[in-house]
């Protein structure tokens, strides 16, 4: 069981140019979020840091996954839901007019609470992405893309005899690492993730971990979680949510180990939630 | 509640609430049983009835002509091209009616035989032997053996229904003479026991003075009627054949039991038939020709070609409009259109146009294509245009529910990775709600198939005797052919009506068999 095994092999043509280390990847400035007259956000402000892991914790209903949905627009596409402030990635508003959602979302892949391959054959779920967005020239390079996403995934080893086989006839962690596998192909600078291993057994999930944490050294990555020592285990920073608030923002160690405020130290004892 | 109360041996109370509660269980399953049983009665009724009848009308009986060719009959001076030759009917029916007058020469005598007589065929049986004559001209002159279909009455006769009868052996018949009053004595001790016995029955509870039943005495090809029965004697009257025939024989008696008045065919027709069959040149061969041929007004010619290019032809237009107005509009609307009030108002008018009766579509089929458009009466064009605005309601709903099926997170999984709205539903959904879509689609196209009411309205149920060779052609389609014989009068429509629902069903079942084919190709995929 080791997800280490095609790293290696891995060469650094896949990650892009990075902004300078310091600079945060993503700045979110005063979220607010409506779904028609009921506000699930409000007034959020934070950062992600590029090549670190944040994971989003909180009782459920509290906006995680709503806020983690601004990042890459798919709030768009939920009728009724209206999302104001801004959220500046690079330096630029993603939720400017002249953004197109479908770039964005080439940019800031996401993976699902519940994997969800596509109904196609495994080649086919990995290589979707780079052929709607013309990133491979030719069979050739395709064949490569997907060979890349998939040994990233640390599931290359597992499938390298039966690309053809469908997607769904893989098992549940084997999927969602197919998703992954799926979100990395084409070439994104921020990977969400909603719950990734809440499907999924203790196993499965200790894999995905170790696959979030060498993604680490790769993307901005941004995690919800329910398991407090998923959080502890796989961020760097941690922000707990309450209420559409964020309640505390900080170092994972930190918010784990020294919560500064009442509430976060009662959720993560496990006093309420 | 005490802790006690839920153990494994209930207390009195609670073991009879669950007796109650397994009671109504059993009672429920009775029931299912009852209703599918009651179905599946139904079904082997109308199956049974329906197919017993049409396999009557799958076969019919052919009777072979051995004539020569005379070429001043067939290919007279002047008309002797290959195109006269085939439109020749008088002549090729001139030979067959020669041909039967020579067989049975006692037909000659007067008109009303030779009628009969040539009731045998019709007319226009004769023009498949002319088509083949005109397409090999070499064979004028020669002899050949044509066959032509016997009348539909004498077929249904020779197949046991039409006219009840019975038949009874008769004894050794030891002498024939004839009596001088253009009859025959027949003898034989005790050679009529058996016929007497059967005429008792026979006349048991037929009012006194009512038409006598008849009885015919077949011996090899010779039939006569026989009248003043005795034990050992009676009187017969020779109807073809030769009364030698009779004499040293134990002949076949036949009790008619309805009055030759009220059947379509004589006792002399049924001397000759009996005849014709006995010496071997009748056949009961497979009715080809109902898929072969087009409408007729006798029923022995008459086919359901022009009907079912009719109806290939009607679902073609209505598949071309319906379905892609149908997939596309459901599509738009389950994908694309946003929640409104104008979209809400589509939706109900959608579902409401879905139980409009479709008749109502006839109307308005003929009041908005014929009427202000112009478009050809009877046409397939038109049909299949009325059928398409009754099917494609039902299109879009079977569509509606199929992409509605698709679990959302296909769709969110494909815009995640950066595919548009239109890739999303084109590449993903679509594909996946495909063999929902095709089952509505089909399912809709059958229900047109079947149906009879709307195109009555726009004058496709008129007598259409050609295969129609295009979309704007006159014509007909199977289910208003059925209604077209099922309203004639003679018996032999009956069995041939049946025989075309069978054809119909046929269809249908293909069309089903076909969702079940696509269905199955699209799901073993994934
Ligand atoms: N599509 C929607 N329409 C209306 N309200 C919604 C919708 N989605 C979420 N909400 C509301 O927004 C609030 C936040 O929901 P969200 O799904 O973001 O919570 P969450 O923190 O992800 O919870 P969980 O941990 O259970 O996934 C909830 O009160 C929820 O009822
Ligand atoms: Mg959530």
């Amino acid at each position: 069981m080791d997800t280490g095994q095609g790293t290696a092999m891995i060469d650094d043509s896949l990650t892009l140019p990075r902004a300078a280390e310091a600079a945060p990847r993503i700045d979110c400035r005063n979220i607010k979020v409506y779904y028609g007259q009921a506000q699930a956000i409000h007034d959020v402000s934070m950062t992600f840091p590029d090549r670190a892991v944040t994971a989003l914790i909180g009782p459920s209903g509290c906006g995680k996954s709503t806020f983690l949905r601004c990042l890459n627009r798919m709030n768009d596409t939920i009728e009724n839901c209206r999302v104001e402030g801004e959220i500046l990635m690079d330096g630029e508003n993603i939720n400017d007019a002249d953004i197109d959602p479908v770039l964005l979302r080439s940019r800031v892949g996401m993976v699902f609470q519940k994997p969800n391959p596509f109904p196609k054959s495994i080649y086919d779920n990995i290589a979707y992405g780079p052929r709607i967005h013309g990133l491979a020239n030719g069979r050739e390079d395709l064949d490569a893309i997907v060979e890349k996403s998939l040994r990233r995934a640390g599931l290359w080893e597992e499938v390298k005899d039966r690309l053809t086989a469908p997607g769904t006839s893989l098992s549940g962690g084997q999927q969602q690492r197919l998703c992954i596998a799926r979100a990395i192909a084409v070439q994104p600078e921020v990977i969400l993730m909603d719950e990734p291993c809440s499907a999924l057994d203790p196993i499965a999930t200790a894999r995905i971990e170790e696959l979030i944490d060498e993604l680490r050294n790769r993307y901005c990555i941004v995690i919800v979680t329910h398991s407090m020592q998923q959080a502890a285990r796989v961020s760097q920073r941690t922000a707990f949510f309450h209420l559409g608030h964020v309640v505390e923002l900080g170092d994972t160690n930190q918010i784990f180990t020294n919560p500064r405020e009442k509430r976060t130290e009662d959720y993560i004892t496990g006093r309420f939630g | 509640m005490t802790d006690t109360a839920r153990t494994s041996t209930p207390s009195a109370a609670a073991a009879k609430h669950l007796k109650r509660r397994r009671a109504a269980d059993g009672r429920f399953r009775y029931y299912g049983l009852i209703a599918i049983l009651a179905a599946l009665g139904a079904l082997a009724v109308l199956v049974l009835t329906i197919g017993s009848q049409a396999l009557s009308a799958a076969t019919y009986h052919v009777v072979r002509y051995d004539v020569t060719l005379d070429p001043a009959v067939i290919a007279p001076e002047g008309a002797n091209r290959p195109a006269d030759i085939a439109r020749n009917v008088d002549g090729f029916y001139g030979l067959v009616r020669d041909n039967l007058l020579e067989t049975f020469p006692e037909a000659e005598s007067d008109r009303v035989s030779r009628r009969e007589l040539s009731d045998f065929v019709t007319r226009l049986a004769v023009l498949p032997t002319a088509k083949m004559i005109a397409n090999s001209p070499e064979l004028v002159g020669g002899d050949i053996a044509m066959t032509a279909p016997l009348n539909d009455d004498l077929d249904l006769y020779l197949k046991g229904q039409g006219v009840r009868e019975r038949k009874i052996k008769a004894g050794q018949i030891t002498a024939v003479a004839a009596d001088g009053q253009a009859g025959y004595r027949v003898t034989g001790a005790g050679a009529f026991d058996a016929l007497m016995a059967g005429l008792a029955v026979a006349n048991v509870g037929r009012a006194k003075g009512a038409a006598q039943v008849d009885v015919l005495l077949t011996a090899g090809v010779s039939t006569g009627r026989l009248t003043d029965i005795t034990s050992g004697s009676a009187r017969l009257e020779l109807l073809t054949g030769k009364a030698a025939d009779f004499s040293n024989s134990r002949p076949a008696a036949r009790i008619i039991v309805s009055p030759e008045a009220e059947r379509t065919i004589s006792d002399r027709q049924i001397a000759w038939v009996l005849a014709l069959k006995e010496m071997g040149r009748v056949e009961r061969v497979p009715r080809w020709t109902l898929l072969t041929n087009s409408d007729s007004t006798y029923p022995e010619l008459a086919g359901g070609l022009a009907a079912i290019v009719g109806s290939l032809l009607t679902m073609l237009v209505t598949a071309m409009v319906a379905m892609p107005i149908g997939i596309l509009a459901a599509v738009y609307l389950e994908e694309f259109a946003p929640r409104n009030r104008v979209t809400e108002f589509f939706e109900v008018n959608i579902n409401n146009l879905a139980a409009v009766p479709s008749i109502v579509f006839g109307l308005l089929g003929a009041a908005l294509y014929i009427n202000f458009l112009g478009m050809p009466r009877s046409a397939p064009l038109v049909g299949g245009l009325v059928l398409a605005l009754m099917t494609f309601p039902v299109v879009i709903i079977a569509s509606r529910a199929a992409l509605k099926a698709v679990p959302p997170s296909v769709r969110s999984g494909a815009l995640a990775v950066g595919a548009s709205q239109m890739q999303t539903v084109f590449h993903h959904v679509v594909p996946l709600a495909a063999p929902g879509i095709l089952t509505g689609a089909i399912l809709g196209m059958a229900r047109a198939l079947g149906e009879t009411a709307p195109l009555l309205l726009i004058g496709m149920v008129a007598f259409v005797g050609d295969v129609p060779s295009g979309p704007t052609d006159e014509s007909t389609v199977m289910p208003v052919l059925i209604f077209s014989w099922s309203n004639n009068a003679e018996r032999a429509w009956e069995p041939l009506t049946s025989a075309m629902i069978v054809i119909l069903l046929a269809f249908l079942l293909l069309m089903n068999g076909l969702v079940v084919f696509l269905r199955r190709k699209y799901e073993r995929r994934w």
